[in-house]
C-alpha cells in the first residue's frame, strides 16, 4: 500500500510538472504536442549529469546540478518549437510531432555515441545512475520520499501565482485568448509566446528528469519516456488548463500508472483473471474515456494553435 | 505577365522539400563529425548509398527490392496521414492503426490460415475500425484527434503483443513464419520476385502505387473529396453548405485508418519480418509516414517519392560501421526532415518574394496592381 503511494506521488508529480508546461504554453497560444520530446531531452541532460558527477558530490550539490541540467536542456528544446511555431508561422502540431520524434533520436545517438567511447563494445543506449539517484530520497520509514515531490508542490504553488496573480500572467493568458486585442494595448506577443514556451520547456524538462528516476536507476533512452509527455497532455486538457485542477487530475492518472507497476502486491488484484497488459493499457484507457467525457465543453485558449499574424489584426 | 519560374507552385514544393533533405543531410553529417569525424564522410554516404553499399549488381538489385519492400507500408502510412491532413485531421495515430492492422493480418494468417485477400482485408478493416473510434471521439464529442490517436496507439500496441502471443513461436518472443506456417496467406509476387531475385518482392509494391494514384484522384477528382477538403478547410463553410461535416470527419478517419492498417497488411503478409511480442514501443512505420507525407509535398504522388528517399535513409542506417555510428543516425535525419518541413510555408513566401522582386526589376515601369495583392499581404506578414 505504501509503494502504491508512493509510486502514485512520484507519476503524479511528473504528471503534474509537465501538464503545467503545456498549461504556461497553451495559456501563451502555442499547443505543445512535443513535451514528449522536451521530456526526453531533459531526462538526457538530468542523467548525463548524474553520469559525469561522482557518486560523493554532496547530495544538495547533486541536486541543484541536475535539476538545472534537465531544465536548461529542456528550455533549450523548447526553442526550437517556439522559432518554428512563433516566427515561422509553422503548423504547430508539425513542428511538436518533429519535436518528439527528433528528441527520443537524438538522445539515442548521443547517449550510444558517448557510450561507445567509454567502452567501445558498449553500443547501447542505457544511462545508468545508482549511486547518485540516492541524492534525490530520503528514507521515512519505508515510505521514499522524493524531494521532486516537494519541488512539484512548489511549481504548482508557484505556477499558480504566476498565472493567476501576478500581470505577467495576466498578460501570457491574454495573449492566448485574443492576441490582437492583447497587442493594441501594448503586449508583446511574440515575446509573450515566447516564455510561455519556455516555460514549458522548463517544466517539461524537470517532469523527464523526475520521470526516468522513479523506481528505476537506469534508462534506456530508445524507449523515449513512453507517452509520458501525452498522458500529461491529458491531464492538461480534464484539468481544464486550471493549475489546481491539473494537481487533482494528475493525481487520479498518476493511481492508474502507479497501478501498473505495483499491482502485483495486492492479493486481491493478482489474482484476478486480467493478464498484465491490461494494467500496461489501464492509463491510456483511463484517459480516453476522462477525455471522451470531459472535452465536450473544453475550455482551452481561444487563440491557442494559430500563428499569431501583426497583419491581420 | 510572363510567371516566373520560382513562382511555380510545384517548382516550389520541390525545391522546398529538396532543401529540407539537403538541411538535414548536412546536419546529419555534422553529427556524425562531431561523434567521430574520421569515418564520417564514408558515414553519410553509407547512408546515402543504401544498397549501392554491395559491389556487385545482383546484390544491388535484391536489396533494392528489399527496400521497395519496405517502402510500400511506410508509402501506405504517409498516404494515410497526407489524407487525414488534407480534411484537417492530423493522424498521428498511423502507427497504431499500422499496428492493429498487423495484429489482424497476422491473427488470421497463423491461426486461421485463410488466403491472403481475406488477410489483407482483416487488416483495413482493423485499420478502419481504429480510426473510426478517433473520428467518433472527434466528431461527437470534440476529442483532440491528436491525443485521442496515441492513447489508442499504446493501447493498440498492447493488445496486439496480447493477441499475437497466442500465434508465436515457442522458443522466442517472435510469431510464426507466414511463408511456412500458412504459405496461402503470403501475397503473390507474380513474377515480382524473380526480376528482383528477392522472395519478399510482391504484388504489394504496384499495389501501394495504385493506392497513391486512387488517393490523388479521390482528392483531386471526386465530389467526395472535394467536399472532404472543404470541411477541412472551413468546417462551419462546409455545414453552411450542407455537407455533413461529423459524417466526413468519421469517414477521413475511416478511410486513414483502413489505408495504414493496409500498409501492415502489405507489409506483413510478404513475410519480409516477423512480429516481436514483447515489442514496448510503437512502431516507427506511422510516424515516418508523417515525414514522408509532408517532405511529399502533401501530394499523393510527390509522396511516392518521399517515402522511398525516407525508406532508402533508414535503410542505409542500417550500413553503418555499428562500432563508430548507431543506426538512429537515419531516424535522427528523418525527424530532422519533418521539423524543416515546418518551414516549408516560410520558404515558399520567401521564393514568392524573390521572384516578385525579381519581376520588378525585370519590368521597372510595370504597373504596381500588376502583381497581385496576396503577395503584398504575405511580405508584410513575412516583414516582423
Amino acid at each position: 500500500m505504501l509503494l502504491l503511494i508512493q509510486y502514485t506521488l512520484m507519476f503524479a508529480s511528473v504528471l503534474m510538472l509537465v501538464a503545467l508546461g503545456g498549461c504556461f504554453s497553451e495559456h501563451s497560444g502555442v499547443i505543445n504536442i512535443g513535451l514528449e520530446g522536451i521530456m526526453v531531452m531533459g531526462a538526457l541532460g538530468g542523467a548525463l549529469m548524474m553520469r559525469t558527477l561522482s557518486a560523493d558530490t554532496p547530495a544538495v550539490v547533486l541536486l541543484v546540478l541536475v535539476i538545472l541540467a534537465a531544465v536548461l536542456v529542456g528550455a533549450v528544446y523548447s526553442l526550437l518549437l517556439a522559432v518554428a511555431a512563433i516566427h515561422f508561422k509553422a503548423d504547430q502540431t508539425l513542428a511538436g510531432t518533429a519535436l518528439n520524434l527528433l528528441g527520443t533520436a537524438a538522445a539515442t545517438v548521443i547517449v550510444k555515441a558517448l557510450n561507445s567511447s567509454v567502452d567501445s563494445g558498449n553500443v547501447s543506449a542505457t544511462v545508468q545512475y545508482i549511486e547518485q539517484k540516492k541524492a534525490f530520497l530520503v528514507n521515512l520509514g519505508g515510505f521514499e520520499f522524493s524531494w521532486f515531490m516537494l519541488l512539484a508542490v512548489l511549481v504548482l504553488i508557484g505556477s499558480y501565482v504566476l498565472l493567476y496573480k501576478t500581470r505577467f500572467g495576466l498578460r501570457l493568458m491574454a495573449c492566448g485568448e485574443h492576441p490582437q486585442a492583447a497587442d493594441s494595448v501594448g503586449i508583446n506577443v511574440y515575446k509573450m509566446r515566447y516564455a510561455g514556451v519556455l516555460i514549458s520547456g522548463v517544466l517539461g524538462g524537470l517532469g523527464g528528469i523526475v520521470y526516468i528516476t522513479t523506481g528505476v536507476s537506469e534508462w534506456k533512452f530508445e524507449y523515449g519516456v513512453a507517452g509520458f509527455g501525452f498522458l500529461a497532455l491529458a491531464v492538461m486538457i480534464f484539468g481544464q488548463w486550471k493549475p489546481t485542477r491539473i494537481a487533482l487530475a494528475a493525481l487520479l492518472f498518476g493511481l492508474f500508472r502507479a497501478l501498473s507497476n505495483v499491482y502485483t502486491g495486492f492479493d486481491l488484484l493478482r489474482n484476478l483473471p486480467v493478464p498484465s497488459a491490461i494494467y500496461n493499457m489501464l492509463p491510456y484507457i483511463v484517459s480516453l474515456i476522462v477525455l471522451a467525457f470531459t472535452s465536450g465543453k473544453s475550455r482551452a485558449p481561444k487563440a491557442e494553435g494559430i500563428p499569431y499574424d501583426k497583419g491581420l489584426r | 505577365m510572363k510567371k516566373s519560374f520560382w513562382k511555380n507552385k510545384a517548382v516550389q514544393s520541390l525545391a522546398a522539400s529538396l532543401l529540407c533533405i539537403f538541411i538535414g543531410l548536412v546536419a546529419g553529417f555534422i553529427v556524425l563529425l562531431i561523434i567521430n569525424p574520421a569515418g564520417a564522410w564514408e558515414g553519410i554516404t553509407t547512408i546515402v548509398k543504401n544498397f549501392f553499399y554491395y559491389p556487385s549488381a545482383a546484390a544491388r538489385i535484391k536489396y533494392f527490392g528489399s527496400t521497395l519492400v519496405k517502402t510500400a507500408p511506410l508509402l501506405m502510412c504517409s498516404l494515410s496521414v497526407l489524407f487525414s491532413y488534407k480534411v484537417g485531421l492530423f493522424n498521428i495515430g498511423a502507427a497504431g492503426q499500422y499496428v492493429v492492422g498487423v495484429g489482424a493480418c497476422l491473427y488470421c494468417a497463423l491461426a486461421f490460415h485463410l488466403p491472403w485477400y481475406v488477410c489483407l482485408l482483416a487488416a483495413v478493416l482493423a485499420g478502419a475500425l481504429l480510426g473510426a473510434i478517433s473520428g467518433v471521439l472527434k466528431a461527437y464529442l470534440n476529442v483532440n484527434e491528436v491525443i485521442s490517436s496515441i492513447m489508442l496507439n499504446w493501447i493498440s500496441l498492447y493488445l496486439v503483443n496480447m493477441l499475437l502471443s497466442t500465434v508465436k513461436e515457442l522458443a522466442s518472443p517472435y510469431t510464426l513464419v507466414v511463408n511456412s506456417t500458412s504459405p496461402g496467406s503470403v501475397l503473390p509476387s507474380l513474377g515480382l520476385n524473380e526480376l528482383f531475385s528477392n522472395n519478399y518482392v510482391t504484388i504489394a509494391i504496384p499495389l501501394s502505387i495504385l493506392a497513391a494514384v486512387l488517393i490523388w484522384v479521390l482528392l483531386e477528382k471526386t465530389k467526395l473529396g472535394y467536399e472532404l477538403k472543404a470541411t477541412g478547410f472551413n468546417k462551419s463553410a462546409a455545414r453552411y453548405c450542407g455537407m455533413k461535416e461529423s459524417r466526413n470527419i468519421i469517414l477521413t478517419m475511416v478511410i486513414a485508418g483502413g489505408l495504414a492498417g493496409l500498409g501492415a497488411g502489405l507489409f506483413f503478409l510478404t513475410g519480409f519480418e516477423q512480429w516481436q511480442c514483447t515489442q514496448s514501443s510503437v512502431p516507427a512505420m506511422g510516424f515516418n509516414g508523417i515525414a514522408a507525407a509532408f517532405l511529399g509535398g502533401l501530394n499523393p504522388i510527390g509522396t511516392i517519392f518521399a517515402s522511398y528517399f525516407i525508406q532508402h535513409i533508414t535503410s542505409g542506417g542500417a550500413y553503418l560501421d555499428k562500432a563508430l555510428y548507431s543506426a538512429q543516425i537515419s531516424d535522427f535525419i528523418s525527424a530532422l526532415i519533418i521539423y524543416l518541413c515546418g518551414f516549408v510555408l516560410f520558404f515558399k513566401q520567401f521564393m514568392d518574394s524573390r521572384a516578385a522582386k525579381a519581376e520588378e526589376k525585370a519590368h521597372p515601369a510595370a504597373p504596381v496592381q500588376a502583381s497581385p495583392p496576396a503577395d503584398t499581404d504575405t511580405e508584410e506578414g513575412g516583414e516582423k
